[in-house]
């Protein structure tokens, strides 16, 4: 099989090259970078637009204050308080999960296993589930199965106290979505530890957890880290999975509940892009918020980026 | 004899620790049935109960429907109107509508990018693309409509004079931008790991750089670059945010693209907030859901077992 398709390709190089010897392929790479200028250039005009519509309405007042005027006017500190105490409760439910899962398909299986397959299998596709579906089932599971199973459990007949939507449902979901990218980063941590150190721990007579706590979890830090970065930067954008599940259009207090509604920055702008009722004056909040949210992702992507770029050096150079 | 007394204490800690981890580790698995469980189960009175059936069976959601005396049979989406309409036909061709543009737009410009990474661009270069395109991948997907409700739409109707501000070019050119960092990724992953043996192989029959790239290099990555589409494509099908936010969401049956557009996903979020719990409409939209659901997995798991497919090919492992 692998002998053959080398063959096959070989062939067709060998009829290729005896075709178009001469030429030099300028243009063909010539299209290939103005692929990237192309992909650059828009980047750029997104981010300049974002930032250029939106600096001038920065201020320290604009991050601590609420919304006035049916948004028209003050800030959107409840939607970053929101956005904070959304991610914050998201990393608590779900980094464990996938920390756990990285380790036992590392440490535990046989990588070619069938089980390791399965579960990886069911990752992958847990990665790739639509966003919108995440917030369907949100919806169906957490706030009406486990929510009012909890009501009708605990709290019979005094109204929905669980079974509604709130922010630690919200979260939830916004867990099983991010779960993929915890369990990658983590695992590739784990990749880049290396086999002296176990056997150096198992011939101290350490059991298989110690060995996990004490040698392998410590060194997994960085990885665990950049995971749960990535998840916060991706879990903060995401406004599907969120919509029936916790949070709110506007509220006049910050959540202080589990089961309390929330506002938050992604949702916010898709409501003043959508709804309100004078756009031109909503624009420079709107503007404003786009910023604040961007600038909040990318600042968590970059310091992923940063941290994972020294994880690849620690593996190829030790 | 101590030891005597520390070990079984010692093994259970060791026996429920591993328990517990790989309990963990099926939550995935596990989530991902729930999630076809919990959302089919809401769609099943279109099957099971007779109200809902002849209000909005599988019938009503496909073939043309006389809604009301004397006028022709058509397909239309409209669940809220007094008699209540769902056929599924105009979503389906928003849906099409919107994913097959943004891959037209996407995909040239994600594999035109990966080529030029993974063959000619020098490492300095290459390391500095590889982040900027990540970057790309990190503007939420909310950002990217926002732009194209406010900025993009604006534009494009003065350069082309749309009669519709708001039209299926418009989301589908922010919907390419989401989709470019997943096929980019995908396909210069295909590239870079084609075996070096083959580039040699290539080089020493007398190919410069650019020959063992088209000719070698680019067949043998074929497989992992149609991954790469089809994971994109499947992508672009589920995106909520952006067409909600830029295609105007029309339900309209055309052969334009320069009309409104409303595709599956948006119309799960303009309308599951304020539907009836419980009525045909909220069953329909659930069925719409599994629909989704049904059709990205089964997307994924193809993408899934070609990628993993070639890189066991690639690395020449027998198992």
């Amino acid at each position: 099989m692998n002998g053959a398709t080398k063959d096959a390709a070989m062939n067709s190089t060998l009829a290729n090259l005896g075709a178009r010897r001469k030429s030099s392929g300028v243009i063909p790479k010539g299209l290939t970078v103005l692929a990237v200028i192309i992909i650059v250039l828009m980047l750029g005009v997104i981010l300049a637009n974002v930032i250029l519509g939106g600096i001038g309405i920065i201020s320290w007042e604009f991050l601590t204050s609420p919304p006035e005027h049916g948004m028209e006017a003050g800030g959107i500190f409840p939607a970053i308080f929101g956005t904070v105490a959304l991610v914050f409760l998201m990393l608590i439910t779900g980094v464990p999960v996938g920390v756990l899962t990285a380790i036992y398909l590392h440490e535990y299986t046989q990588p070619d296993s069938k089980v390791t397959r399965l579960i990886r299998i069911g990752i992958n596709n847990l990665a790739g589930v639509p966003s919108i579906v995440f917030g369907m089932f949100g919806l169906g599971f957490f706030v009406g199965f486990v929510g009012r199973g909890i009501d009708s459990a605990l709290f019979s007949g005094a109204g929905p106290v669980w079974g509604q939507p709130a922010i630690i449902w919200a979260a939830m979901t916004l867990a099983l979505l991010t779960l993929p990218v915890v369990i990658i980063s983590t695992e590739e941590a784990l990749k880049t530890i290396p086999g002296e150190l176990k056997d150096a721990s198992y011939a101290l007579g350490a059991t298989k957890l110690q060995t996990i706590a004490r040698v392998i979890l410590p060194r997994a830090m960085p990885g665990i880290f950049t995971g749960a970065i990535l998840a916060i930067s991706r879990g903060a954008g995401e406004v599907a999975p969120i919509m029936f599940t916790g949070v709110a259009y506007y509220l006049p207090y910050l959540p202080g509940k589990l089961n309390d509604q929330f506002m938050e920055l992604g949702y916010h702008i898709y409501v003043m892009a959508t709804q309100s009722p004078d756009v031109e004056k909503t624009r420079p909040i709107l503007y404003g918020t786009v910023l604040v949210l961007l600038v909040l992702t990318f600042l968590l992507n970059f310091l992923a980026i940063f941290i994972r770029s020294r994880l690849r050096m620690r593996r190829l150079y030790g | 004899m101590v030891t005597y007394k520390f070990k079984p204490k010692s093994k259970l800690r060791e026996f429920v620790g591993e328990k517990f981890m790989a309990l963990n580790a099926f939550t995935a698995l596990i989530v991902i049935l729930l999630i076809f469980i919990f959302i089919f189960k809401e769609s099943l009175p279109i099957f099971t109960n007779s109200d809902v059936r002849k209000e909005a069976g599988i019938s009503r959601m496909v073939f043309k429907q006389q809604y009301y005396e004397g006028r022709d049979p058509k397909w239309s989406w409209q669940p809220n109107s007094e008699v209540p309409k769902y056929s599924l036909l105009p979503l389906f061709l928003g849906t099409l509508k919107a994913a097959i543009v943004a891959m037209l737009f996407a995909v040239p410009l994600a594999v035109g990018a990966a080529i030029y990474s993974s063959e000619f661009a020098p490492p300095r270069i290459r390391e500095i693309i590889k982040p900027v395109i990540e970057l790309l991948a990190g503007i939420p997907s909310v950002v990217l409509g926002f732009f194209a409700l406010i900025v993009l739409a604006t534009v494009l109707q003065k350069m082309f004079g749309f009669t519709y501000r708001l039209n299926a070019i418009n989301a589908d050119m922010a919907l390419g931008l989401a989709i470019i960092p997943i096929v980019y990724t995908i396909a210069e992953d295909a590239m870079t790991s084609v075996p070096k043996s083959l580039r040699e192989a290539a080089m020493a029959v007398g190919a410069n750089p650019w020959q063992v790239s088209f000719t070698m290099v680019l067949p043998a990555a074929l497989p992992g670059i149609a991954a790469g589409i089809v994971l994109g494509f499947g992508r672009a099908v589920g995106e909520t945010m952006i067409v909600l936010l830029a295609s105007g969401n029309a339900a309209i049956i055309s052969a334009g693209f320069t009309e409104s557009i409303r595709t599956l996903s948006a119309t799960i979020a303009a309308e599951l907030a304020e539907v009836v719990f419980g009525s045909a409409h909220y069953n329909v939209l659930f069925f719409i859901g599994t629909l989704l659901f049904v059709f990205t997995f089964l997307v994924n798991l193809g993408g899934e077992l070609v990628l993993t497919r070639i890189k066991e090919r690639f690395q020449g492992r027998t198992r």
